[in-house]
C-alpha cells in the first residue's frame, strides 16, 4: 500500500513520517522513528510490551494503527523522563530492583505511570489490577509493584508540599 | 579490610538503560542494506512433503530469494549433549525439512525480503503440498507397538533408555522388603510441558564482510560462545572469523542456550546474499518452535518403614523430547534429574529410568530448573504421600530423613557428593516464619467449617553451578563447563573485566563489579563488566544452570586476586619496603606499622604501566586473566512453604501465603537474590496453578497464543516472604552457590501439596497440574459423588 505523510507529536516533538497506513503504532514507532524501547512481545495485544501512552492513556501500540494516533499526545519509554529527572517510577524500579532482562520493563513503567497519573493512592489490589495486562517472567511481579508504591509515596509527598 | 560492598544491596547497574530504553536488543539493531527472512512453517504435525512451489513466493515484491532445503547445503543442528550408556540416537536435525515435517513448525523453506512485511506476505505463497501422517504426541503412547514413528530409524520412538541406580538389588531389597512390613507409596505424576517464554522473542541478525570474510551474527543467545563453536561448525567459518554478539537479552530461561535452524539460517542466507540478514520470530512461532519444557510421564514409588524412615525411591520416565534433541535435551531427564532423586534426604536405595522419547511436538530442552524441578517434585510429592499413609506430620517425616548437616561434603547414594547443607536449619527457620503449629491448629478450626486450608512444606536440594569439566565429559556433554575472566585496569585506574559467561537479565554487571570492588577496592562506578560479545570477552560456556556466579565469577574473583598481589608487589616496590611488609585495605597498600606510608591500587597500576621503575622479573601493565574449572558443582537448598485456600464451590486456589527461606551460601546483592528467587517462584507457582501446553492428538497446538497459555499475571499472588540462611560452599573461593533456580524447583510442589492437603479431608490425592479451578471443582464433585466429607 502507498505510504502516507503522518505527523506524530510523539515525547514532546512533532515529527512527520511517511508510512503504510496499515501499518501499527508499534511499527512505526520502532521502526520509522528509531524509539525501540517500544517493544514487541506478541503483537496481539496479550502481553503488554508495547505499552505507550496515548494522551496520556495506556494503548497496545501493536494493536492500534499509526494513522489513529496521528494529532495525539504519545509517550515512550524515551519521553517518559523530564530532561535529566527521570520519573519517579524509573527511580523507584531502580530503586526496588525492579527490573531484571528490561524486556517488559517500558511497558510497566507505562501503564505504571498511567495509574499514578490519576492516582497517587493506589491500593495494592489497584496497582495489581492496573499492571495485570503486563507480563514479566523475570521478576514474579514483587517489586514492581513495590517499586508503583515507592513511586505513589513519593508523588503524594511532593503534591502535598505544593 | 574496613567496608565491603559485597552483601549490599546497591541499585543494579544496568537499570539506567534498561528504564529509559537506552539499549539494544537483537531485533532493534537495522544495518544498512538489511533484508528480512521469514521461515515457512509446517502446519502439520507429521507429514510428506510431496512438492513445494516456490514461483509465485519468487514473484511477488520485494523479494530477494525463496530457499527449501534442497537449496541450503548446511548440515543438521546437531544434539550436544550424548548421555553415554543409554544406546542414544540422535536422528538428523536438518535446518529445513527436505521430505518429512515432524512438527508443526518445522521449518519447510525461507523467504528473504526487502523488508519484513513483503517477506510476510511471499511467505503465504509458498505452496507446500503434503501428504499427511499419523502423529503421536504423548510420550508413553509413542513407545507402544504400533505408535506412528516420528524417526524411521528410532525404533518405538525411544531415543535413548538410561538408568542410574545406587545398586539394583538393594532397591529391590528396599522395596520387597516395604511391601511385606513396611509402606510403599506410588504415584504416576504427569509434569506438563511449559512454554519458557522469555518475554523477548528469538531473533538473530547476521552480516557476512565478503571482503574480510567474517562473519558476525547478533543473537539471542545465553551462550554466545557455544553458539559460535556450532555455527563455526555448520557455516564453515572460522570461529576466528565468526563474531557472536548477544546484546541486551530479553530473559532466556533455558530456551536461549540451543543454536536453532533458524539462526543458522539467517547466518547462511547472509553469506550466501551478501547482505546483512534479519529474522525475528513472532509469539506464535515461540510457542510452536522455540524450546519447551518439562513433559513427563514418571511411575514413582517410594519405600519406607512404619517409623517412617525412607528406605528407598524409584522412578521410571517417560521423557518427551519432541521431534528432534535439541542442544542440551538428552541430558535434562538424565544427568540433571535422575541424580536429583535423594531431594533433601537420606534414601539408601535409588534407581531412576529414563526413557527419552521422540513425538510430534516441539523439541523439549532446558526450561528454569531443567530436570531438577521434575526430581524435586516427585521426592516432595512422595514425601507427602508416605506422611498421609502413616498418617504422620508431613514436616516430622521430613525431619525424620533430612541428611543432617555437613560442611564439607556429603555422599548421596546415587553418587553425588553435595557440598554443604543445613537443610534442618532452613526448615526451623521456615517453620518460625510460617507458625507451622499455630497454622495446622487454624486449618483444624478451619476444617471443622468444611474450609478447605492447605499447607505444603518443601525442603530441597538442587544441584547447579555446571560444573567440572571432566563430570561434563564423563556424562556425555559435548562441551567444557569452565569459565574464564580477564580483569584489566587502565593506566587512569578504571576496571575491565571480560567474561566468557552470558548474564541476560540476572544482574552480574552488578553483582560482579561489587566482587571486583571487594576484592580490589575500586569503586563500583569504575568497574565495567563485559559479556556477550565473543570478539570482546574470553571463552565460556555461558549462562545457564545457575553457573554464572558459581563458577563464572570464581574465574573473575581469582583474576582479581592475582591483580591484587601484582598491585602489592608494585607498591612494595615504589614503597621500597618488602611484599611481606604490605598490608590490604579498601584499595590501598600499606607499609606495616606505618600506615601513612602507602600506595593505592590506582599508583600501582599507572606505574606498573608506565613500566619505568619495575620490580625486577615484573612485566609491565595490570592485568591478569583466570580460568576456572570447579572441582564440584554447588548446591544450594532451602524450605518453603505455602498456605491456600479452596474455594470449595469454585475449585479456585487462592494462594495466602508464600515463605521461602533460601541458601544460596553469602548473597552478593540481596536485592538481586530476592528478585530471583521472587521471578523463580512465580514460574514454579505457574506450573502448579495455570502453565500448561495442550496438543490436540494430531499434534495441533492448542496453547498457541498468550490468550491461551495462562502465564502467570501481576494480580495472582501474594507478598513473598523471604528469609535465608547462609551455608557457604566449601570449594568456591567467596562461597557462593547459585541462586537462579530454586525459586522454580521448590515452589511447585510447595503449591501441589498445599492443595492436597486442603482436599485432604474429601480423600483427593491427586489432580492432574496444573490445577486451574475446573480440575480442582471436578475432582471435589467427584470425591463428594463418591462420599468424601
Amino acid at each position: 500500500m502507498e505510504k502516507q505523510l503522518m505527523t506524530f507529536h510523539v515525547n514532546g516533538e512533532t515529527q512527520e513520517v511517511a508510512a503504510s497506513p496499515t501499518h501499527t503504532l508499534l511499527e512505526v514507532l520502532r521502526e520509522e522513528l528509531d524509539l525501540t524501547g517500544v517493544k514487541h512481545g506478541c503483537e496481539l495485544g496479550q502481553c503488554g510490551a508495547c505499552t505507550v501512552l496515548v494522551d496520556g492513556s495506556p494503548m497496545l501500540s501493536c494493536l492500534m494503527l499509526a494513522i489513529e494516533a496521528q494529532e495525539c499526545e504519545i509517550t515512550t519509554v524515551e519521553g517518559l523522563a523530564q530532561g535529566n529527572t527521570l520519573h519517579p517510577l524509573q527511580q523507584a524500579f531502580a530503586e526496588r530492583g525492579a527490573a531484571q532482562c528490561g524486556y517488559c520493563t517500558p511497558g510497566f513503567l507505562l501503564s505504571g505511570a498511567a495509574l499514578l497519573a490519576e492516582n497517587t493512592h493506589p491500593t495494592r489490589d489497584e496497582i495489581q489490577v492496573a499492571l495485570a495486562g503486563n507480563l514479566c517472567r523475570c521478576t514474579g511481579y514483587t517489586k514492581i509493584i513495590e517499586a508503583v508504591e515507592l513511586a505513589a509515596e513519593r508523588m503524594r509527598s511532593v503534591s502535598e508540599a505544593h | 579490610m574496613t567496608t565491603r560492598i559485597f552483601g549490599s544491596g546497591i541499585k543494579r547497574r544496568e537499570d539506567p538503560r534498561l528504564i529509559t530504553g537506552q539499549t539494544r536488543y537483537t531485533d532493534d539493531f537495522q544495518l544498512p542494506g538489511m533484508v528480512y527472512m521469514v521461515v515457512v512453517r509446517s502446519p502439520h504435525a507429521h507429514a510428506r512433503i510431496t512438492s513445494i512451489d516456490i514461483s509465485a513466493a519468487k514473484a511477488s515484491p520485494g523479494v530477494v530469494a525463496v530457499f527449501t532445503g534442497q537449496d541450503v547445503p548446511l548440515p543438521g543442528v546437531p544434539c550436544a549433549w550424548l548421555v553415554p550408556g543409554s544406546d542414544l540416537k540422535t536422528p538428523a536435525h536438518p535446518v529445513l525439512a527436505k521430505d518429512t515435517v515432524r512438527y508443526v513448525g518445522d521449518g519447510v523453506a525461507i523467504v528473504i525480503a526487502t523488508n519484513r512485511y513483503l517477506a510476510q506476505d511471499a511467505a503465504d505463497l509458498v505452496q507446500v503440498s503434503y501428504d499427511v501422517l499419523p502423529a503421536v504426541v504423548n510420550p508413553e503412547d509413542a513407545t507402544k507397538d504400533g505408535a506412528p514413528l516420528v524417526h524411521d530409524d528410532v525404533p518405538n520412538n525411544i531415543a535413548f533408555r538410561w538408568v542410574a541406580s545406587s545398586g539394583d538389588e538393594g532397591v529391590d531389597n528396599a522395596f520387597n522388603e516395604a511391601a511385606a512390613s513396611g509402606v510403599v507409596v506410588q504415584e504416576r505424576i504427569v509434569q506438563q510441558r511449559l512454554l519458557p517464554t522469555a518475554m523477548e522473542p528469538r531473533s538473530a541478525v547476521a552480516q557476512w564482510d565478503q571482503f574480510a570474510e567474517e562473519l558476525t551474527v547478533y543473537s539471542t543467545s545465553q551462550n554466545p560462545h557455544i553458539a559460535r563453536f556450532i555455527l563455526s561448525a555448520l557455516t564453515g567459518v572460522p570461529e576466528h572469523k565468526l563474531r557472536v554478539i548477544a546484546p541486551e537479552v530479553g530473559g532466556g530461561f533455558g530456551s536461549k542456550i540451543p543454536v536453532y535452524p533458524d539462526e543458522a539460517l539467517t547466518a547462511w542466507a547472509s553469506m550466501k546474499l551478501g547482505v546483512p540478514v534479519k529474522w525475528t520470530e513472532t509469539r506464535s512461532e515461540n510457542y510452536q518452535v522455540t524450546i519447551h519444557g518439562r513433559d513427563h510421564i514418571e511411575y514413582v514409588e517410594m519405600a519406607a518403614t512404619n517409623e517412617g524412615k525412607i528406605t528407598g525411591i524409584r522412578g521410571k520416565v517417560y521423557a518427551g523430547m519432541g521431534a528432534y534433541l535439541s542442544t542440551a535435551a538428552p541430558g535434562i531427564p538424565t544427568i540433571l534429574h535422575g541424580l536429583m532423586y535423594s531431594g533433601a534426604y537420606t534414601i539408601p536405595n535409588i534407581r531412576c529410568e529414563s526413557i527419552g522419547v521422540m513425538t510430534n511436538t516441539a523439541p523439549v530442552d532446558a526450561y528454569r530448573g531443567a530436570g531438577r524441578p521434575e526430581a524435586t517434585f516427585l521426592v516432595e510429592r512422595l514425601v507427602d504421600r508416605l506422611a498421609a499413609k502413616l498418617n504422620m506430620d508431613p514436616v516430622e517425616l521430613r525431619r525424620k530423613n533430612l541428611i543432617p548437616p555437613f560442611e564439607n561434603g556429603h555422599n548421596v547414594a546415587i553418587g553425588l557428593t553435595y557440598d554443604s547443607g543445613n537443610y534442618e536449619g532452613a526448615l526451623n527457620k521456615l517453620l518460625s516464619i510460617v507458625d507451622y503449629d499455630g497454622f495446622r491448629r487454624e486449618q483444624a478450626a478451619a476444617r471443622q467449617q468444611g474450609r478447605l486450608l492447605g499447607i505444603g512444606v518443601t525442603t530441597y536440594s538442587e544441584i547447579c553451578g555446571l560444573g567440572p569439566s571432566q563430570v561434563a565429559g564423563a556424562v556425555g556433554f559435548q562441551g567444557g563447563l569452565w569459565e574464564s575472566a580477564i580483569v584489566r585496569v587502565s593506566p587512569a585506574g578504571k576496571v575491565q573485566a571480560m567474561i566468557g559467561a552470558s548474564p541476560h537479565g540476572q544482574g552480574e554487571e552488578t553483582t560482579f563489579a561489587q566482587i571486583i570492588s571487594d576484592e580490589l577496592g575500586f569503586p563500583v562506578e569504575d568497574i565495567e563488566i563485559v559479556h556477550g560479545d565473543t570478539d570482546r570477552t574470553p571463552m565460556g560456556w555461558g549462562s545457564y544452570g545457575s553457573r554464572t556466579t558459581p563458577v563464572s565469577g570464581a574465574a573473575l574473583v581469582l583474576a582479581a586476586r592475582k591483580v591484587k598481589e601484582k598491585a602489592r608487589a608494585m607498591a612494595a616496590h615504589l614503597l621500597e619496603a618488602s611484599v611481606d611488609d604490605i598490608d590490604y585495605a579498601d584499595g590501598k597498600f600499606m607499609v606495616r606499622g606505618s600506615p601513612d606510608k602507602f600506595k593505592t591500587i590506582q599508583d600501582a597500576t599507572l606505574m606498573a604501566t608506565l613500566a619505568w621503575n619495575l620490580p625486577a622479573g615484573m612485566d609491565p601493565g595490570m592485568e591478569a586473566s583466570q580460568f576456572y574449572d570447579p572441582p564440584n558443582f554447588a548446591y544450594p537448598f532451602g524450605a518453603h512453604a505455602a498456605i491456600v485456600e479452596i474455594d470449595p464451590e469454585t475449585g479456585t486456589v487462592a494462594l495466602q501465603r508464600y515463605v521461602a527461606v533460601d541458601d544460596c551460601g553469602p548473597q552478593i546483592n540481596p536485592m538481586i537474590v530476592e528478585g530471583q528467587i521472587h521471578g523463580g517462584i512465580v514460574q514454579g507457582v505457574g506450573q502448579a496453578l495455570c502453565e500448561g501446553v495442550v496438543y490436540d492428538e494430531n499434534g495441533q497446538l492448542l496453547t498457541g497464543t498468550m490468550m491461551d497459555y495462562a502465564m502467570p499475571r501481576a494480580d495472582m499472588f501474594p507478598t513473598f516472604e523471604l528469609d535465608s540462611t547462609v551455608t557457604p560452599s566449601p570449594h568456591h573461593p567467596i562461597g557462593v552457590k547459585g541462586i537462579g533456580e530454586t525459586g522454580t524447583i521448590a515452589s511447585t510442589p510447595t503449591i501441589y501439596n498445599a492443595v492436597m492437603d486442603a482436599l485432604r479431608p474429601l480423600g483427593i490425592e491427586q489432580i492432574e497440574m496444573p490445577l486451574t479451578a475446573p480440575r480442582v471443582w471436578k475432582a471435589i464433585q467427584d470425591a463428594r459423588a463418591k462420599g468424601g466429607a
